[in-house]
Parts: C-alpha cells; sequence; structure tokens
C-alpha cells in the first residue's frame, strides 16, 4: 500500500470515530487534512467534491468516496470507504448488545445532551468553511443565501434547491 | 449466520440477508438530501421490521455513536436480525448504488473540468449547497436557544475549528468532557 493511501486510511479511521452528531460535523477536519495538511486538491475541489456528494443519492457523507477517489483513484476510494464506514459500523454493531443495558441510565442522557452544543458548533463550522470554499463571486453568494433562506423558511426539497442553483450557475452571469 | 440456527422464539420472519440488501439498496438510491424520513417509511411501513416505537429506538443509538445516523441504522438493523453477516449485507446495499453515482459525477467533473458552461453550472451547485449547509446548521442550533452554557461551547469549538482551523480530535477532548460538566450541572 502506498503512502497516500496509508495517510487516508489513518484520516478517515479518526474521522469515522470522531462523527458524533451526524457525518457534516466532520467536514471542516476533513477539508484540514486534505486541502491544507496534505495538499492533495484546492479549497475549490473540496467544495465542489461536497456538492457533487450533495447531488448524488444515499448517505449524506458520500464525499468521503469521492475524496478518495480524487485523491488515489479506485484504489483510493476502497480505502476511504472502508476506513470511514468500518470502524463506526464496527462499534454499532458492538453497542446493540450493551444499548439495552445503558439507554435508560441517567449519564446516557447527560453525554447525549452534552454533546449537542459540540454538534451545533461543528454544524456552524462546515457551513462556514463550506461556503467559504465555494462562494466567490456575488452571484454565487446570492445562490447561497437564497437556498439557505428558502429551504430555512420553507420544506421545499433540497434537489430543488441545488437545481436552481445549477441552472442559475450555467447562465453564467456574475462569473469570470 | 442461518434461519436454522436461530432460537425457535424469535421473530417469525426475521428479514433474510437479502431482503436487507434489497432494502437498503432501495433506499441508498432514493434518498435524497435527508435519508431518515425514508428510511423510517422503508422500515417501518413498507416492510414491517420495526415498530414506530422499536425505530426510534434503535435511531437514538444510532444517534448516540459516531458516524451517519442511517448508516449506523443500517448495520443495526442487520445485525439485529441477521448478525455480522445481516449487517454487511444492508451495508453494502445502502452504499453500494450512491457509491457508483458519485464517482460518476466526479468523473463527468473531471473531465470536463475545462469546459467554462460545466464550471459555471457546479459553481452554482457548490453554492447552492453550500446554502442547504447553512440553513443545516441553523436548524440545528435553534434547539439552544436559552442554554447559555450550550451556547458558549458551541461558540467556543466554532471559533477553534473554523477560525483558528485547530484539528479535531485535541478540540473534541478538551471541549466534549467540559460541556458534559456542564450539562450535568444544568440538569442537575
Amino acid at each position: 500500500m502506498s503512502a497516500v493511501l496509508i495517510s487516508l486510511l489513518v484520516i478517515f479511521t479518526q474521522l469515522s470515530l470522531l462523527a458524533f452528531g451526524g457525518g457534516n460535523t466532520i467536514l471542516p477536519e476533513m477539508q484540514r487534512q486534505v486541502v491544507e495538511v496534505h495538499q492533495w486538491m484546492s479549497n475549490a475541489d473540496f467544495g465542489a467534491l461536497f456538492a457533487l456528494s450533495q447531488a448524488a443519492p444515499g448517505p449524506n457523507l458520500m464525499i468521503v468516496t469521492l475524496v478518495g477517489w480524487h485523491v488515489a483513484g479506485w484504489q483510493g476510494a476502497l480505502v476511504t470507504s472502508i476506513a470511514k464506514f468500518g470502524p463506526s459500523s464496527l462499534l454499532t454493531a458492538v453497542a446493540l448488545g450493551l444499548w439495552e443495558r445503558f439507554k435508560d441510565k441517567p449519564w446516557r442522557r447527560v453525554v447525549q445532551a452534552g454533546i449537542f452544543p459540540m454538534t451545533a458548533g461543528l454544524m456552524a463550522a462546515s457551513a462556514a468553511l463550506i461556503t467559504e470554499a465555494s462562494v466567490h463571486s456575488w452571484v454565487l453568494g446570492a445562490i447561497a443565501a437564497l437556498v439557505a433562506l428558502v429551504t430555512s423558511l420553507s420544506r421545499v426539497h433540497p434537489l430543488w434547491m441545488l437545481l436552481v442553483g445549477a441552472l442559475i450557475g450555467l447562465t453564467g452571469i456574475g462569473q469570470p | 449466520m442461518s434461519a436454522a440456527h436461530r432460537p425457535p422464539d424469535a421473530d417469525p420472519s426475521p428479514p433474510t440477508c437479502w431482503a436487507l440488501f434489497t432494502g437498503f439498496l432501495w433506499l441508498g438510491m432514493s434518498a435524497f438530501g435527508g435519508a431518515l424520513p425514508l428510511a423510517r417509511h422503508m422500515v417501518v411501513e413498507k416492510n414491517g421490521w420495526l415498530s414506530s416505537e422499536g425505530f426510534t429506538e434503535l435511531l437514538g443509538l444510532c444517534q448516540f455513536l459516531p458516524g451517519g445516523n442511517i448508516i449506523n441504522m443500517s448495520v443495526a438493523l442487520g445485525m439485529k436480525f441477521r448478525g455480522p453477516r445481516g449487517a454487511f449485507a444492508a451495508l453494502m446495499g445502502l452504499i453500494a448504488a450512491p457509491s457508483l453515482i458519485v464517482i460518476s459525477l466526479g468523473v463527468v467533473y473531471q473531465r470536463y473540468a475545462d469546459d467554462p458552461r460545466i464550471q459555471h453550472l457546479f459553481a452554482g451547485l457548490a453554492a447552492a449547497a453550500a446554502g442547504l449547509l447553512i440553513s443545516m446548521a441553523v436548524k440545528i442550533a435553534l434547539p439552544l436557544r436559552g442554554n447559555w452554557a450550550g451556547i458558549a461551547v458551541a461558540l467556543a469549538c466554532f471559533v477553534c475549528i473554523a477560525v483558528l482551523r485547530l484539528p479535531l480530535l485535541p478540540t473534541m477532548l478538551v471541549l466534549t468532557p467540559l460541556s458534559i460538566l456542564l450539562t450535568w450541572r444544568r440538569m442537575r
């Protein structure tokens, strides 16, 4: 296994075990590792890969597979997928038998409620960093603001908003 | 683990590995932007694998542990009915199609990266995806209203990660126990 694959394995195993509060909370660390530390891609590329993963069906962390593929082809996609989905899945399989014993314990509620502010902070960080990576002209800022506003105030399906964003983008208005 | 080895008092018709695989394959292909409502529909109403209460309880475990909720749900359900093989079947069903689709999109993106129209299209898509993430972050933060300790932790976490760009592991090792301690004092 090459050094790149080993790095991917280590990074995504760690992300797998730190992904409390769902998938998107680990986006900032993923970006830090692949853009800043290892410089495998530009910040704009990372934003684009995130957008692609949102346009595809499935669980919301398909960017993991895409990052692996972008960095090291099929082998990379395989390594990041195994590293990201393996450890947390093993933990789930093991915890399933223990859950009956600890789900009603008071400490379980305290821990879960205690993790929640971290999830909120990490989600805000994700939103800020992905916006920074994806918005580099006024029209893109307008698209992001429009989508944020509409999806906050209504229950319109996210896929429609992605389509609207892509179509506004396609017109090329306000873009270099 | 085959059906013959299951204790006789087990559920009369637990889903087979194949049923788990195809059930989650359907979910993986049809879930766009938030799979949770669809997952409940597939597991409870369509296939009757769990009661509504059973689903909510299992979801509690999946939200407690690290990892995507639906990913954990596929593993927990497969494990519950068919052991490790069932967990593997359900997980593979869930991520097989999305992996191929997302890589196909990646191929298109890379091949046409020099075409300005495609660049514009993907730029608009990326901006819209950022907008979705902003509204998601707002919705998640709303329940913190009035919880000043929680807001302080969330802000500290935001500054560490988004402004100072500190690594996630040390940030979590410091802030999470602090947050749990503050929550414990608040809930007492």
